[in-house]
């Protein structure tokens, strides 16, 4: 019975990937690529991997779409300055992605079984952290490097987006005005959904000690109710050069450099936690970390900046 | 006895429920246009998902879980609510199509 | 009647790709903004179903994501789906 649901779900996403490839317009292709996103969280969770099906709802169903449509939006008024890919071009680049595809598949058929794994391992030693989700175990104390870095990565990304301001817009707000009428739907919207927003980006935080959840999860919700709010107009975004909205910005990395230097000084290693403070560490790392990929997050949403603060 | 009842209440909320969403596509594929397939989405899919919530109520891991359920369908009656005036407006703005 | 809650959300998922067809075929794009509404539902009575035949509690917690994402994503189509005009507010009048 559950090989029906599952040769259902892979033949529609396979329908979707090909509807999106297909699509003649940004707006329709780009809805097909969040409608499988969407479709991909209810893989992930058929897969036993909660965590990765948050993620990619969060992700998927929330940021992708917004960015690709204000990249699409961008281009919509720029003469197209490239020639468009003609039909040999279209061949080799199908032709590419089936030969990455069959090697992956390959690759994963011609595992050993069973297929070697540290997920015992880390599961065994999850007593260490103090921590009930092996998941947030690997990714703030096993792997914690990793999770840092990632965290610098983002900051670049973001520093990419506003990098293709015009020189005179460098440190102004980001995106358009939204006006939208305030006794209107989106507004209602807006004002009803945002806090339970909120509420929900909390408890997913949260509740990843023990559960499956966790910063990045808790920090998309909170950025993408962030720009709902820009979106409806109930505010403003902020103008890029503001003091306080850089602290946030670099207050995850940074907490978590901090950590690891003390576990350099006082400790064995780079970010090496003394087992007693192991979870309050974590949870301060976390906190600061949730901070930071909600502003981040909302801000790469947000857009360039295109006005001048005094606007 | 009490299993039995709850049992019952899942299979025919969530046949009820199941009625509804076929209910809800049959209106999206016959519907001549925007705004009455917009109808058909928002309200047969609403009341399905109510009516599955509903049934895997007995079954749910805790209370905060069956809470939980509850908000769900409550978001989504606002979203379908504010979101299809969205599209509507946006339906009008295009005029009508074929 | 794990087996009865995986046959359901093996029709609801039937029921969404059904009307994903006229969704994204749509002749305007006021139809095509229907999708995030139709998955993000289709999807959430899948996600409960599926998580309640398992017996995975996390699914709700997705689901509840699902919920909050799909509307945000709704909100974004048809947002930047309407050329934007100077003076009109921007969720039409």
């Amino acid at each position: 019975m559950p090989g029906i649901l599952d040769f259902g779900l892979a033949a529609l996403m396979l329908g979707m990937a090909g509807w999106t490839i297909v699509a003649r317009k940004n707006l329709a292709a780009v809805m097909g690529f969040v409608v499988y996103g969407l479709l991909l969280a209810l893989v992930w969770l058929r897969l036993g991997a909660p965590d990765v099906a948050l993620t990619e709802a969060a992700i998927g169903g929330g940021l992708s779409g917004v960015l690709l449509l204000s990249a699409a939006e961008r281009l919509r008024d720029t003469a197209p300055t490239a020639h468009r890919i003609g039909g040999a071009g279209r061949l080799a680049a199908a032709a590419l992605s089936a030969a990455i595809a069959a090697g992956i598949a390959t690759a994963f058929v011609s595992l050993p079984e069973p297929a070697p794994t540290l997920a015992p391992a880390a599961q065994a030693n999850g007593g260490a952290t103090g921590l009930g989700n092996p998941v947030t175990s690997v990714l703030m104390a096993f792997r914690a490097m990793d999770t840092m870095l990632e965290k610098v990565v983002l900051l670049l990304a973001l520093v990419g987006v506003w990098s293709l301001a015009r020189d005179q817009c460098w440190g102004g707000r980001p995106g358009p005005r939204h006006r939208a009428d305030p006794r209107g739907p989106l507004a209602f919207l807006a004002r009803v959904l945002v806090p339970i927003g909120i509420v929900v980006g909390l408890y997913v935080f949260w509740t990843g000690a023990d559960e499956p959840g966790g910063a990045f999860q808790g920090g998309t919700l909170l950025a993408a109710m962030w720009l709902l709010t820009m979106m409806a107009g109930l505010a403003d975004a902020p103008p890029t050069r503001r003091r306080r909205l850089r602290l946030a910005l670099v207050a995850g990395p940074a907490v978590f450099l901090l950590v690891g230097l003390g576990g350099l000084l006082l400790g064995d290693a780079f970010l090496a936690y003394p087992v007693a403070f192991a979870k309050p560490l974590i949870l301060a790392i976390e906190i600061a970390m949730t901070l930071t990929i909600a502003v981040t997050l909302g801000l790469v949403m947000a857009g360039v900046p295109e006005r001048d603060e005094a606007e | 006895m009490i299993a039995f009842l709850g049992d019952l209440l899942t299979v025919v909320a969530v046949s009820a429920g199941l009625v509804f969403f076929l209910a809800g596509t049959v209106g999206l594929l016959r519907f001549p246009d925007t705004l009455t397939r917009l109808h058909a989405l928002t309200k047969a899919d609403t009341l399905g998902l109510g009516l599955i919530v509903l049934g895997l109520l007995p079954r749910a891991a805790s209370a905060r879980a069956g809470l939980k359920m509850v908000c769900i369908w409550l978001l989504i009656l606002l979203a379908g609510a504010s979101v299809s005036q969205l599209i509507a407006r946006e339906a009008r703005r295009e005029g009508p199509k074929a | 009647m794990s087996a009865f809650l995986f046959a359901a959300a093996a029709f609801v998922l039937v029921t969404i790709a059904a009307g994903l067809i006229p969704v994204l075929r749509g002749p305007g794009d006021a139809d095509r903004m229907m999708a995030a509404q139709l998955v993000g539902t289709g999807g959430i009575a899948g996600l409960l179903l599926a998580g309640a035949a398992i017996g995975t509690p996390a699914a709700v917690d997705v689901a509840l994501t699902l919920a909050v994402l799909a509307t945000f994503s709704g909100v974004a189509f048809v947002k930047h789906g309407t050329p934007r005009s100077p003076d009109a507010p921007e969720d039409g009048a």
